[in-house]
């Protein structure tokens, strides 16, 4: 059943809304309470689209088999539809990251409204997956990134969410203001994923996450249907564990190695020419053995733009 | 004056993205003064360009205290100045979310950090900040309360109406303002009336504000205005009045306006049909602070935020 959790009245005829999709038992309605709930969210930012294939197909076998759901799932594929619509990555007329406003606030302007709203729905759920697809510059293998200060509550589900790599991740100030920690906080556990890139679907995450999904929600007892099997993720809790490659000087990065390749230190990762000269400026290569799990997809690089991440192999290998 | 380039990127097709600097007096680093640092901030910006001026006169007077330094940066981001964006050009991210930066890292965190070694060794650090909703603003400097060099006496030294106390949230540990205090420079952020727009008498009391200031800091020989005894606030106290709905917005106030309770505030508009949707009216006999100056709003958003009476 369709919800509309938080809306607004717009200036010129329009009224924003953000909705919900819940859906529930056949014959669960009435005791709604004590059923477990998962809430799936993804749209924060209006330029990551690989959540929308999931909430699709997420929905798409639930209804399938609609005898094997035993919980709530609470779908939220649009959290800044305005953002979806336009091809935004913020919030429109705002040029404001909603992911930097939690928990808002009731009584606060439209968009702390809305994010307070946000969380008083989804607060309360056993499990929130708040899914990501990086954003238009990088390639991310399916991931989920963790705040060390929650590791013990969400690295067993991660482990089941059948991504590939778990990275478990320093406190930052600044991180306070997003939609996971606000929910973390409030104890409603709620894993970032991380995959893919920003305004495209790669369908093979898309089916891969919705994998673990419904394996988590076999775990949770919310889904009592047949799952498929997960895979065990790489975990990182040292931050020496990962490379950092950026760009040393401003010019188009052509890639020549893809996302989830094994690396050996001095191979080539890309090359950074300058097209108005016909000149090779720069090669990339990979500074440790190791693992390729993010990799820079958009060309234009300024000095310092992020290339890649090398999860190094003693590591990666584990 | 010395003018010099404080942090350099060598671009692809465009010209080397540079921060310059500008330099008066010389010896120990007294007082660093940052403009713009968003592609919108041409009130920020053209402060700058005005106190740079008036600096080079001073100078050229010999009133700068021997032994004084002094920098002004008017711009730390020339990219986005020039192509209206107000962020940074390719990523959209925002250099003063960036501080203290980070010299190894991607390209606004190496900005910041060009900047910060260059600036983190002043006594004195001001920026001229701007608000992130569009609005005029009461001429005010704001100080972060981050525990370290909160010194009240010390802003009222600025001569402006107000001083406003903010606690920082946690978007807020990020700002130059934030990490200059961490670094143990007292700073203060100015905020003028306007950003987008140029306002040359909101300027002008800024520039005369921190001519003030260094005058008592005895950076400077100068003889300006005394300026206000200034009132300080906590940024919490404001009174926010929220439109009740969207639309059309006209206010009836400006800010420094001082308002009685229940006054006529401002009325919002129905786009279409042209009749009053709403009205807001003064809670509380005030003053104004800020109002928004965007043809429309909408609902919930704080169009004017009030300084409520002396207690």
């Amino acid at each position: 059943m369709l919800h509309t959790i938080a809306q607004s009245n717009m200036p010129v005829d329009e009224v924003l809304r953000i909705r919900k999709n819940r859906i529930t038992p056949a014959h669960g309605a009435s005791v709604d309470t004590a059923l477990k709930r998962i809430s799936i969210v993804t749209g924060i930012h209006g330029d990551e689209l690989e959540g929308q294939y999931v909430c699709y197909e997420v929905s798409r076998r639930i209804k399938e088999h609609p005898e094997y759901l035993k919980g709530i799932v609470d779908i939220y594929p649009a959290l800044n539809p305005f953002g979806i619509d336009s091809v935004t990555r913020g919030i429109p007329a705002f040029d404001l990251d909603m992911n930097r406003i939690f928990p808002g606030s009731s009584d606060g302007d439209m968009n702390e409204y809305l994010a307070s709203e946000i969380i008083r729905d989804i607060k309360g759920s056993d499990l929130c997956l708040d899914i990501h697809a990086s954003n238009i510059y990088l390639t991310e293998i399916p991931q989920i990134r963790i705040n060390e200060l929650h590791e013990d509550t969400l690295l067993p589900w991660a482990m089941l969410s059948n991504v590939d790599f778990i990275w478990v991740h320093g406190t930052s100030t600044v991180l306070e203001s997003t939609l996971a920690f606000s929910l973390n906080s409030r104890n409603t556990p709620t894993l970032v994923v991380e995959m893919g890139v920003g305004m495209r679907i790669t369908e093979e995450y898309g089916i891969q996450l919705t994998d673990g999904i419904f394996r988590l929600m076999k775990e949770m007892g919310i889904w009592d249907g047949p799952v498929n099997e997960v895979r065990t993720p790489v975990v990182s809790r040292n931050p020496d564990d990962v490379a950092f490659l950026n760009a040393p000087v401003s010019g188009i990065f052509i890639k020549t190695r893809s996302h989830g390749s094994m690396l050996k230190k001095g191979d080539e990762i890309g090359r950074i020419v300058d097209p108005l000269r016909g000149e090779l400026i720069s090669t990339i290569t990979a500074p440790v053995d190791g693992w390729l799990f993010t990799v820079r997809e958009y060309p234009v690089v300024d000095e310092g733009s992020l290339l890649a991440r090398i999860l190094r192999e003693s590591q990666a290998s584990d | 004056m010395k003018q010099t380039v404080l942090f350099e990127i060598k671009a692809l097709y465009r010209d080397d993205f540079r921060v310059t600097g500008f330099t008066f007096g010389s010896g120990e680093p007294s007082i660093c003064i940052v403009g713009s640092m968003r592609g919108n901030e041409n009130q920020q910006l053209f402060a700058c360009s005005r106190l740079i001026r008036k600096l080079s006169d001073l100078e050229e007077q010999g009133r700068i205290m021997p032994g004084k330094q002094i920098l002004v940066i008017p711009c730390v981001n020339p990219y986005s100045m020039n192509i209206k964006k107000r962020f940074w050009t390719i990523d959209n991210t925002d250099i003063n979310r960036m501080f203290p930066g980070y010299d190894q890292g991607e390209t606004t965190q190496r900005i910041a950090a060009g900047v910060f070694s260059a600036i983190q060794d002043y006594q004195y650090g001001v920026q001229f900040a701007s608000f992130y909703m569009p609005g005029a603003f009461v001429p005010h400097v704001r100080m972060m309360k981050t525990g370290v060099y909160n010194d009240v006496e010390l802003a009222q030294q600025f001569g402006l109406p107000y001083i406003v106390l903010h606690d920082p949230r946690p978007f807020d540990t990020t700002t130059l303002n934030y990490n200059w205090q961490i670094w143990e420079t007292h700073a203060f952020s100015i905020y003028t009336t306007n950003t987008q727009r140029v306002d040359k008498v909101s300027a002008k009391q800024a520039i005369e504000a921190i001519l003030n200031f260094m005058e008592k800091q005895e950076i400077i020989r100068y003889r300006g205005y005394s300026g206000y005894h200034s009132r300080v606030i906590e940024s919490r106290d404001f009174i926010p009045v929220r439109a009740e709905d969207s639309g059309f917005f006209e206010t009836l106030v400006q800010p420094g306006d001082e308002v009685d309770e229940g006054q006529l505030l401002a009325r919002i508009y129905d786009p279409y049909l042209g009749t009053v949707r709403c009205t807001l009216h003064a809670p509380a006999h005030s003053t104004v602070a800020f109002v928004h100056d965007e043809a429309m709003t909408y609902q919930s958003t704080a169009v004017l935020k009030l300084i409520p009476e002396d207690q």
